[in-house]
């Protein structure tokens, strides 16, 4: 059950001129994130931007004890709500949502998890990398970003134990290019009887090549579909994602409550906006 | 301290309903609402069958209020009374279902099978959706169609019969009129009004549609106005709304003549904001000293001018 709280601004960290990390007090949220869910931010007060904005759950903050006291969000400036959420002053509030969504499923040891993330697409993968860890899940992480700048937090994954690949499109760190080509290389060296799922989030393009990797190397790929979203509830109807199953006609799933995370081979990707 | 209004036969609790296309199947919010604290829940429209709606992208934000254009998605009549009806029922809902027709027929067989059905409270005919081409607006924008469909849906069921009307003519009242000489129970209005946006780099419109529904903020100084109009136009009781999100908006849609409003783009923002809603309604109650919510319906005083506004 998503509760709303309107959380202090425990900090605002500027990471370059379009991102930032948001830490926000909502220790109710945070206790009841599961990983890759979302919350749905109201960054001001008033009528304009009237709507709240989706945004994966980043990290859970914890008290020295270990105790859930917060969440953080990583936000990238592209329109008005998340340029309110760029400039937002700690001490300020926001209207925090959630948890909402189906969250990802943490695939259980000897299997591996393979994360591959693009850009702001690293959002919902801090909270999937622990629930990982938790169950001793050997997992690495798949980043590509434009620029060296643009690749943040990677120290945080390696601390939880996950292996970072990393690509750059400028190649100022990591492969030059994409973050497919690394994948595709790493899916072709692990043997077919060795379990491995992958987990993507980052932009439309990205989710549909890695899908379409997957699917060629026999993986099972679960997407973050990130869509324009009213509600959070399942009340609009706006968050659609044109999906299929087999023997029935093409679906309108909301992805609000159908997802965000979805199993890449339900989605038409030729359908979906970005 | 009584909240409770009447809608023909129909006793709600309170005035609050949860606007159709905004509040899913009712069954979407069970946990954060209790479904049985609202006057009403008017659920997403539903045609005989399901139906897919329009691609993405379905809304854009403008300011104060957002367009729609999500074209009528649902699951049709017969899974809504097999697999909804029954919860809301549960819950205790007081479920008015929103109907869309291509035909009259249409209309007509949709509010016979609501009629057999147990936990229906109400039907609210849809003739005023922008956002299909093809039924429902046709019969919504011509006085004669109201009247035809209206008057053809009343033969065939005995609940409340509530058409929503559109907004998108030149003089919504003569729609009310025609709604109510036809045997309606009471009209809704309005719907959103129909507006487009553009991406001026790309050139592109911002919805699939192309054009869609304005809710929200933004419009209501326009809906309280067409409500004021009607209440002057029919006895018939009207269900208001148009960018309601606090108390005061509710007041001043029942001063303006409404018996009770509907609330749809605000509980998107805040899907908890019916308790604020009442509790700020009982505290009008109790400064003004009203003891029956229902006196207060279009008691607009027209003698003078509220002037506070010079010096504000």
């Amino acid at each position: 059950m998503p509760i709303d709280v309107e959380a202090a601004v425990i900090s605002n960290t500027r990471l370059s001129d379009d991102y930032n990390v948001v830490a926000l007090a909502a220790p109710e949220v945070a206790l009841l994130a599961r990983p890759g869910q979302f919350v749905m931010i109201k960054p001001s007060r008033g009528i304009d931007p009237l709507l709240r904005r989706p945004f994966s759950i980043f990290e859970i903050l914890r008290d020295p004890g270990g105790a859930p006291t917060g969440i953080s969000l990583l936000n990238k400036r592209i329109g008005a709500g998340t340029g309110l959420l760029y400039d937002v002053p700690s001490g300020g509030r926001v209207g925090c949502l959630g948890p909402l969504g189906r969250p990802f499923e943490p695939i259980e040891s000897p299997a591996e998890a393979w994360m591959v993330a693009g850009g702001v697409g690293l959002a919902p993968f801090v909270t999937l990398a622990e629930a990982l860890k938790a169950r001793g899940t050997k997992t690495r992480l798949f980043y590509g970003a434009r620029r060296a700048a643009d690749l943040t937090y990677v120290e945080l994954f390696e601390s939880m134990g996950v292996e970072p690949v990393l690509a750059t499109e400028d190649g100022s760190r990591g492969a030059r290019g994409f973050i497919t080509a690394p994948l595709d290389t790493a899916l072709a060296a692990v043997p077919r009887s060795h379990d491995l799922r992958l987990y993507a989030c980052g932009p439309t393009p990205m989710m549909r090549a890695v899908a379409e990797l997957a699917a060629s190397h026999g993986r099972r790929c679960d997407v973050s579909l990130e869509q324009v979203m009213g509600c959070g509830l399942g009340g609009c109807y706006s968050c659609v994602v044109l999906t299929r199953t087999p023997g029935t006609a093409p679906h309108f799933v909301r992805s609000c409550i159908g997802g965000p995370v979805f199993d890449a081979t339900r989605i038409l990707w030729d359908a979906l906006a970005h | 301290m009584d909240l409770s209004v009447a809608i023909g036969s129909l006793t709600l609790a309170n005035p609050l309903i949860a606007a159709s296309g905004c509040f899913g199947y009712g069954v979407e919010y069970a946990d954060v609402v209790d479904l049985s604290l609202l006057g009403g829940v008017a659920v997403k429209g539903l045609f005989l069958n399901e139906r897919e709606g329009h691609p993405p992208p379905r809304i854009v934000e403008t300011p104060a209020g957002m367009l729609n254009a999500i074209g009528l998605q649902g699951i049709g009549v017969h899974r809504f009374v097999r697999e909804k009806l029954p919860e809301l029922r549960d819950r205790r809902a007081v479920v008015i279902v929103n109907i869309c027709g291509t035909t009259i027929d249409e209309y007509c067989e949709i509010a016979r099978i609501l009629s057999d059905h147990a936990g229906v409270a109400a039907i609210e005919l849809n003739i005023s959706c922008p956002n299909i081409k093809e039924g429902g607006i046709t019969f919504g924008c011509s006085l004669t169609g109201t009247h035809d469909v209206v008057s053809a849906v009343r033969k065939v069921t005995p609940l409340p019969l509530i058409p929503k009307l559109t907004p998108n003519v030149t003089d919504v009242a003569s729609f009310a009129r025609a709604a109510e000489e036809a045997g309606a129970d009471a009209v809704s209005l309005v719907n959103t009004f129909l507006a487009m946006a553009i991406d001026v780099h790309t050139r592109r419109p911002k919805l699939s549609n192309i054009v869609g529904g304005l809710s929200g903020p933004a419009i209501r100084p326009i809906a309280v106005r067409m409500v004021y109009e009607c209440r002057q136009a029919v006895k018939l009781p009207i269900l208001g709304m148009g960018g309601i999100a606090t108390a005061d908006d509710v007041l001043e849609f029942m001063i303006a003549g409404a018996t009770a409003v509907q609330i749809g783009t605000a509980n998107f923002v805040d899907p908890f904001l019916w308790k604020k809603l009442l509790d700020g309604i009982r505290a009008y109650m109790t400064r003004h000293e009203i003891t029956r919510l229902t006196e207060l319906t279009g008691t607009l005083d027209t003698a003078k001018r509220e002037t506070a506004w010079i010096s504000s």
